[in-house]
Formats: C-alpha cells, sequence, structure tokens
C-alpha cells in the first residue's frame, strides 16, 4: 500500500516539474502554427523588411518596429548599464555595512514596482519634463530609452553584485599587495575576472527591455512609422501588438501574432546566449 | 573596508583612526585622480539609483494620495466614481485563484527536481531549460498565448479564469526556482536522520524537509503575488478590461493595474489613475517587506 503511495506521489511530482515543458511546447505550438502562415501569406521579406504598416491598406511590414525594439533597447543600455555596474561596485565593495540591508531591499523593491507605475510615472513626469526642456511632444524615443534604462537596473544590479562578490578575495588582497589603489583593485582586477557574470546580467537586462510592454506604451508615442529621431515617437514591437490587437481581425490579427512570433525569437536567442554565458561563468568558476 | 592602500597602515582602532583614514583616503584620491573618479562615479551612481527609486515612490504618493477618495471606493462602477473596488476585489480573486493552481504545482515540481531527480537525467536537463526559457518570456506573449489557447481554443471567452492560467503559466518557473533553492538550502542530515528513524521517502519529503524550507518557499510566493498584482500585458486580452465584478471565475473583468491602464490611456481620469498607483504602490511595498521578512528567518536558519 505504501509502496503504491510512494510510487503514485513520485508520478505526481513529476507531472508537475514537466508542466514547464508543455507550457513551453503549446506557446511554441500555439504562436506558430497562428504566426508563420501569416507570414507565408504576406511574404517574409515584405513582412520582415517591409517599411510601411497600414493594415487598412493590407501593408503589413514591421522593420520599423523592429528598429524602434533595438533602438529603445539600446538606449536603456546605453543609460543603464554604466549606472548599473557602478552601483553594483558600491553594493558589492564600498556600502557600508549599516545600510546595506535597507539598500538591498531597495533594489528589491524597484525590481517590484509593476511596469505599469513605471510607464505612469514616466507618463505624468518624464515626458512633460522631455516637452519642456526640448520640445515637441515629449512622447519620444528618448522617454522610453530612459524609463526603460531605470526599469533594468535591478535587474541587471542583482546578478552583477553576486558576480562581483563570487570572485575570490585573494584577488583583491594581492593586487592591493602590488601596490594598486582599492579603485584600481576593483576595476581592473575584479571586475575582469567577474566579466562573463556581468555580460550574463546585461544580457538580462536585454531582455527585460526588448520585452517591456506597457511601459514603453505610455512613452514612446505609438507611431509605426521608422524612427525619425531621440525626440520623435516611435512604437516598438510589443506596442504594436497590445494598441491594436483589440480590434484587428483577419490577416491583420495574425500579422500581429506573428510581430509576437518575431519578438519571441529574439527572446530565444537572448535567452540561448545567456545560458551559454551562464555554462562559462560556471566553468569559469 | 574604506582603506586605501596608501592607509592600509594607518593606526589602531578608535573613531579618531576613522577620521583620521577618512581625510588619508581624500588624499590619497588627490596622488591617484584616477581611482578618485572612479570612486567618485561609484559614489554618484548609487546615489543615482536609490535616489530615483526614492523618487518614485514618492512623487507617485504626493501624485495620488489627495485623490483616494471615498467614491473610489463605492462598490458599483460607473463613469462618474471611477470605483477601483470592483478592480480590487478581481485582482484578489485572480491571485487567490491563480496561486491555488501555481503554488502546488511549483513546490511539486521544486520536489522532483531537488529530492526525486537522479543527476545527469535528461528530462532534468529539460526541465531546467524550458524554466529558464519561459522565465525569459515577455508578458505580452503570455497574453498572446493566453487568448489564442483559453480565450479561443478551449472557448473560455476573456474571463477571470483564462486570465489565471495564464498567470499560472508566467508564475511557474519563479515559484519553481524559488522553492528549488528552498529545498536545497535544508541539509541533508535532516533527511537522513529521517530516513535513519525508518521514515519512508514521502515522510521525509512532507513531514521533515517542506516545513523547514517554508520560509524560502513563501518568500517566493510572495515574490510571485507581487507579479500578479501588478501585471498588465498578459491579462488585457484573456481577462479582459469589464470594470465588475463577475458573478463567476467564466466572466470577464480588470484587476487593479489593468484599471489603471485603461484610466491612464484613455486620459480623462488621470487622478483618479494615479490615485489607484498608490493602491498598486502600497500593495507592492506591503508584499516586499513580507517577502524579505520571510528571507529574513531563512538567514537566522
Amino acid at each position: 500500500m505504501s509502496h503504491i503511495k510512494e510510487k503514485g506521489m513520485k508520478f505526481i511530482f513529476m507531472i508537475a516539474a514537466c508542466t514547464s515543458v508543455l507550457a513551453v511546447f503549446l506557446i511554441c505550438l500555439f504562436l506558430f502554427a497562428n504566426g508563420i502562415p501569416a507570414i507565408g501569406k504576406i511574404g517574409p521579406l515584405k513582412f520582415l523588411l517591409g517599411t510601411t504598416w497600414k493594415p487598412s491598406n493590407n501593408k503589413f511590414g514591421i522593420f520599423p518596429m523592429i528598429v524602434a525594439s533595438l533602438y529603445v533597447t539600446g538606449g536603456a543600455i546605453l543609460f543603464g548599464v554604466p549606472i548599473a555596474l557602478f552601483t553594483s561596485v558600491f553594493m558589492a565593495r564600498y556600502c557600508p555595512k549599516k545600510i546595506y540591508r535597507p539598500l538591498k531591499s531597495g533594489i528589491e523593491l524597484m525590481a517590484g514596482v509593476p511596469s505599469i507605475v513605471y510607464g505612469f510615472f514616466g507618463l505624468i513626469l518624464l515626458v512633460p519634463l522631455i516637452r519642456q526642456i526640448f520640445g515637441g511632444t515629449g512622447t519620444s524615443m528618448l522617454a522610453a530609452s530612459l524609463l526603460l534604462g531605470m526599469m533594468i537596473l535591478p535587474t541587471i544590479i542583482g546578478p552583477t553584485e553576486s558576480a562581483i562578490r563570487s570572485v575570490p578575495e585573494s584577488y583583491y588582497e594581492g593586487s592591493l599587495a602590488l601596490g594598486a589603489t582599492k579603485e584600481r583593485s576593483i576595476f581592473f582586477v575584479m571586475l575582469p575576472a567577474a566579466k562573463s557574470g556581468i555580460l550574463a546580467a546585461v544580457v538580462l537586462g536585454i531582455g527585460r527591455a526588448i520585452g517591456e510592454t506597457m511601459a514603453v506604451i505610455m512613452v514612446a508615442g505609438n507611431q509605426p512609422r521608422m524612427p525619425a529621431g531621440i525626440l520623435k515617437g516611435l512604437r516598438t514591437m510589443t506596442a504594436n501588438i497590445v494598441t491594436e490587437m483589440g480590434y484587428a481581425t483577419g490577416l491583420h490579427r495574425e500579422a500581429l501574432i506573428a510581430t509576437a512570433v518575431v519578438l519571441f525569437a529574439f527572446i530565444l536567442i537572448i535567452n540561448l546566449s545567456l545560458s551559454l554565458l551562464n555554462r562559462r561563468s560556471e566553468n569559469a568558476e | 573596508m574604506l582603506n586605501n592602500t596608501a592607509v592600509a597602515s594607518a593606526p589602531a582602532s578608535t573613531g579618531k583612526r576613522n577620521e583620521s583614514s577618512f581625510t588619508n583616503q581624500i588624499r590619497s584620491y588627490f596622488r591617484h585622480p584616477g581611482s578618485g573618479l572612479l570612486a567618485l562615479l561609484t559614489t554618484v551612481a548609487a546615489a543615482a539609483t536609490f535616489a530615483m527609486l526614492l523618487f518614485l515612490v514618492i512623487y507617485i504618493l504626493v501624485k495620488g494620495i489627495p485623490y483616494l477618495t471615498p467614491s473610489l471606493f463605492s462598490p458599483e462602477y460607473t463613469s462618474e466614481n471611477v470605483s477601483l473596488l470592483p478592480s480590487l476585489i478581481n485582482t484578489f480573486t485572480m491571485t487567490v485563484v491563480s496561486l491555488a493552481i501555481a503554488a502546488p504545482l511549483g513546490i511539486f515540481a521544486a520536489i522532483y527536481l531537488v529530492e526525486y531527480a537522479k543527476k545527469g537525467n535528461k528530462l532534468v536537463g529539460i526541465i531546467r531549460i524550458t524554466a529558464e526559457t519561459l522565465s525569459g518570456i515577455p508578458s505580452i506573449v503570455y497574453g498572446l498565448f493566453g487568448m489564442l489557447f483559453f480565450v479561443t481554443t478551449l472557448q473560455w471567452g476573456m474571463s477571470l479564469l483564462a486570465g489565471a492560467f495564464t498567470l499560472v503559466i508566467m508564475v511557474l518557473p519563479l515559484i519553481m526556482r524559488t522553492s528549488e533553492e528552498a529545498l536545497k538550502a535544508v541539509p541533508d542530515s535532516y533527511r537522513e536522520a529521517s530516513f535513519g528513524l525508518g521514515a519512508g521517502k514521502l515522510r521525509t519529503i512532507f513531514t521533515i524537509v517542506l516545513p523547514s524550507a517554508v520560509p524560502g518557499i513563501l518568500a517566493g510566493v510572495i515574490l510571485a503575488i507581487g507579479r500578479i498584482i501588478g501585471e498588465t500585458a498578459a491579462l488585457l486580452y484573456t481577462a479582459g478590461t469589464v470594470a465588475a465584478i463577475p458573478s463567476n471565475l467564466m466572466g470577464s473583468g480588470r484587476t487593479l493595474a489593468l484599471h489603471m491602464y485603461v484610466l491612464s490611456s484613455e486620459g480623462l481620469h488621470m487622478n483618479q489613475a494615479s490615485a489607484t498607483a498608490v493602491v498598486i504602490l502600497v500593495f507592492v511595498l506591503i508584499i516586499n517587506g513580507l517577502s524579505g521578512m520571510a528571507a529574513k528567518r531563512i538567514a537566522k536558519g
């Protein structure tokens, strides 16, 4: 009797563990089954490289959105990575013990604030600010990049800090003993040693930035045309899906799902490079 | 910690010593301007990060609190009072339903990975890869999948249930990972002692291992609650945006985050949107506090 129970529960645990496999399988199946035919109908080149998105005229080119996603992500990295890197160094090597706990929970809080709240913050503060300083409408690539840069800070700081902490203390001491200053030891000895961990953190940040939806919709302006400058509005792939899914039908709807397929492909590439990086940093240890 | 090499030989441990080591430190930065610059950048960047967070929280609170009026909490939503109470109750329902499914599933999966799976098992490798993949998928992709699978294929329509199931898949990797770490942190000697006393594997897991791992598992579950409360993109086309409490799980209803999105994208009720932001933010603050407390209990053992 107890034997049956043991076996039965083991089976149940195994089924539970397989849920994630099933989920990924279903997600791929449904996205691809609904999106790929649309790409075929529109024509892969016309879809991926077409520069006009006019669903009413049956023109479905998502190239402007792909470029917009890449620009906004690049901007977020440009703005977020240096700040995140220095903050991680501060957390790992400079932070006085007394304030470490509150600061650490602060970073956790930053990761916990929902994207809709970030988006709202951008909408009521960042956008008017940009409008006042630079003119224009304010909803722009700059606003989206700044906001995303802020949002990816906790994503990057967490893993980077632990990467720096996992560098053996002897590296630091050895460098000090050779006469280097504290900063030189940290930035030129410890950081290079933590390189692959830091790179993995940055890739994680890229993944978060490219997939971010609600915050970007609220501040990026939503114009489905080629990005025309950092103060002009643009529309990312994620924003394209959310804005038009509500009323789209037929081929238009399928084209939106196909946009998600392209986004998914980007995410899969990012995930793949992430697991390669993680494997490398594990081997290095 | 704050010593520079130049001052590493500074004399012993009184308050005065700290003072002098501080001035020595500054002096050494003048001798090594590059190092001084890096130290300055580090401090400024850290200050900027925390200033941004503090500013975000305070700005949202200051903008929203004046608009937290009683009419915002009236039981029925009308276009005049834009009450958030129905959305609040929907958020609560959504959280309970999603967790009721995701928590056991995630914990059981973690038990399999930690207690049963043998090293080098192919299935385990696949499970890990898929869980990693899941945690990287953007919420809008979950939303589309939920729409295609739960809403259309299973014909549940836009409903709380479809939304909840979408969220289950979304928070599953989070609960799995944290539970796995919590279970791994239970010392093997606990298990060996239990086996030694004649307990079976199942009994050992449920009476010895799981209870010791509760704080860690709880921290993960609380984080999952936070994600459910804040989620918008995955629910927009699965749970729908009807501003009422549906009579059962098969009805459509908006959660707080969706309520806030609809209000701010319409642009007519920005003040009420600010007030909703305050409510969401307060929940997030409470949840982070609770999760931190749970994590502290692990640290204490």
